[in-house]
């Protein structure tokens, strides 16, 4: 059976009745989910129309819509390099290619150790310092590849 | 040049937490709007000609008189999701300056009559979200919000919604959606928010620099706000720089300050050798200004609007001739495929093939025809969807080609060859 801890579970909960829809908990929720696993299974979707009484449909469609929610696995430090037009002038592609390598990833992929998975990502309203990337809930910003892998190792990769 | 009104106390800590804020005169404002009509503080907010920051410029004042004058519940949101590629200003005032926000949110729903109010967050702007959750927290403690606030009788509650990383859930309806707990897409208007927005409750949706400017202009009164700007322009405007210029980064000044002046006085110019080879003036959406039109334009609405692009954001993307503006616009391509929400046809397929021509042209797998075909393409996505989405793919795209013709072309020379056996995008 599947099961997210209490705390998540009355989190879930309590958002449920803070906004004027109970729709509305379902980004909030997702988060929730996403903080404790690190993703969202499929098996969370359910769990979650049952805490909040939406049908499943809803719940996947939201989840599906939106770029932030992991769909599948990711490394313990999900480094998301923008390479949109102010980064890209910057490097931002070099540098996410270099990280690409350095770890041996594909982009998206997690490396082979489960710590690291490298992404490439839309603009993250860090653009007048870039190259910059954002490793889980923190940017990192004026980067060269070697200061982006030297802040990564400190982070535990 | 600078002009610091919203930023000027960006540079001290102690204005992120309410005692520092209120060392510096913070909900001063606030406890005089209380004390005024309603009505009166929307006429001044007309009267100082206050222009949307987020994009489409359209006055505020004029905005809010559109909303029923019955007693109707209402919502006022702030439209916090920052997601044009280029702007970064609001991120950097809920970092240092959240009660500026909070106090001018407070103002503009008295104004309107609205008990509630969001701000709905760009999901990726974590440290705005620690510290706005603090200052709410901050704010409610004091009194500031919640019930019958500084003794007034006029209660407030204000709450924050985390998006969820999509670039249309910045367009209001979009928006409307994804607070709702639905997919973020854009509703058909009218009915325009104000008359039927968030739940289909009348409904204000404003920037997060507009909500801040409201703060200033009750201050210092309407008339002393038009003191900086231009007639159609008035205020300052908080400008985003990046690219090629040697001190990026959010500047505060005067609308109609000269793009010159901008670029070469208040960011240091470009790198030592480069010339000057275009500018995004508004954001990714906005129609890209060559070097010779740079030189010329002025940074506000009308200026611009002459140069036949857009002010949008304020976000400034300067470009130097180390750059191929081919590839750039590849980047821009791909950034609106990725985005589109999918409703309309021409907005889901046209930006899906921009994308791949313009993709196809940079590797060289492609002929001059398509460079024509770009614009034709672009030509049939504009005014016929939704939202404006469809039209900020086709506007960047349709510069580009027009303006630096002669780069396409030659890059399609220079990578001649490349192109497979009949691969052609033409039936
Ligand atoms: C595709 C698209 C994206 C937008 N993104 C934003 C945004 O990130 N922030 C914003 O304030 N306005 C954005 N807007 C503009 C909003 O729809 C709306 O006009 C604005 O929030 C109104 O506030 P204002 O009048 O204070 O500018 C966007 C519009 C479109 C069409
Ligand atoms: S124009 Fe594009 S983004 Fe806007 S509603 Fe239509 S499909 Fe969605
Ligand atoms: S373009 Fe990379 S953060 Fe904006």
């Amino acid at each position: 059976m599947f099961k997210l801890s209490p705390e998540c579970d009355a989190f879930i909960k309590k958002e449920s009745t803070r906004y004027e829809t109970v729709h509305s908990a379902i980004i909030p929720a997702l988060f929730r989910v996403q903080q404790e696993l690190g993703w969202v299974p499929p098996e969370a979707v359910s769990h979650i129309s049952g805490l909040l009484k939406v049908p499943d449909s809803h719940v996947n469609e939201v989840l599906y819509f939106y770029t932030m929610f992991n769909k599948e696995p990711v490394g313990k430090l999900h480094v998301q390099v923008c390479t949109n037009v102010s980064c890209a002038m910057n490097g931002a592609r070099e540098l996410h290619e270099s990280l690409c390598k350095h770890f041996n990833v594909e982009n998206g992929q997690i490396s082979k150790d489960g710590k690291v998975t490298v992404s490439k990502v839309e603009c993250l309203g860090s653009c007048g310092t870039a190259p910059m990337m954002q490793v889980n809930d923190n940017y990192y910003e004026n980067l060269t590849t070697e200061s982006a892998i030297r802040k990564l190792k400190e982070l535990g990769a | 040049m600078q002009t610091k009104l919203l930023s000027e106390h960006y540079d001290k800590p102690e204005f992120q937490k309410i005692d520092g804020y209120k060392k510096h005169g913070g909900y001063v404002v606030l406890a005089k709007a209380l004390k005024m009509d309603p009505k009166a503080i929307i006429e001044e907010v007309k009267a100082s000609g206050l222009r949307g920051r987020g994009g489409a410029g359209f006055p505020t004042g004029t905005k809010w008189s559109f909303l029923p004058a019955n007693g109707e519940p209402r919502y006022l949101l702030c439209n916090a999701d920052e997601g044009e590629p280029g702007t970064f200003k609001d991120r950097l005032m809920m970092e240092r300056a959240p009660h500026q926000l909070i106090e001018g949110m407070i103002i503009s729903a008295f104004a309107v009559g609205s008990k509630k109010s969001y701000i709905y967050l760009r999901g990726e702007y974590d440290e705005s979200r620690r510290v706005i959750e603090g200052a709410l927290k901050e704010a409610y403690a004091a009194g500031l919000l919640g019930k019958n606030i500084l003794g007034s009788g006029f209660d407030h509650d204000m709450d924050l919604y985390m998006g969820a990383g999509a670039y249309i859930c910045g367009e209001e309806t979009g928006m409307i959606s994804s607070l709702e707990g639905l997919k973020g897409q854009p509703k058909l208007k009218p009915p325009f928010p104000a008359v039927q927005g968030y739940l289909r409750k009348p409904t204000i949706v404003n920037n997060v620099e507009t909500l801040a400017a409201v703060k200033y202009i009750i201050r210092d009164g309407a008339a002393a706000y038009r003191k900086y700007g231009t007639e159609k322009s008035p205020g300052t405007k908080l400008f985003s720089v990046s690219g090629n210029v040697m001190k990026p980064g959010n500047y505060e000044v005067p609308l109609g300050i000269t793009l010159k002046d901008l670029i070469f006085n208040v960011c240091g110019g470009l790198k030592p050798g480069r010339k000057l080879k275009a500018v995004i003036p508004g954001g990714s959406s906005a129609p890209v200004l060559n070097a010779d039109e740079s030189m010329r334009a002025t940074m506000d609405y009308e200026g611009l609007a002459q140069l036949g692009s857009m002010l949008g954001s304020g976000a400034v993307i300067v470009i130097d001739d180390s750059n191929s503006m081919v590839d750039l616009l590849d980047v821009i391509m791909h950034f609106y495929h990725h985005e589109s929400c999918g409703q309309c046809t021409p907005c889901r397929e046209g930006t899906g093939w921009l994308s791949k021509i313009v993709h196809d042209i940079r590797h060289g797998k492609a002929d001059v025809r398509d460079i024509d075909l770009v614009k034709k393409v672009s030509e049939q996505m504009m005014g016929k969807t939704i939202c404006a989405l469809s039209d900020a793919a086709a506007m960047p795209a349709i510069s580009f080609v027009t303006k630096f013709r002669d780069e396409f072309e030659q890059h399609l020379k220079n990578h001649a060859g490349s192109r497979e056996s009949g691969e052609t995008l033409h039936a």
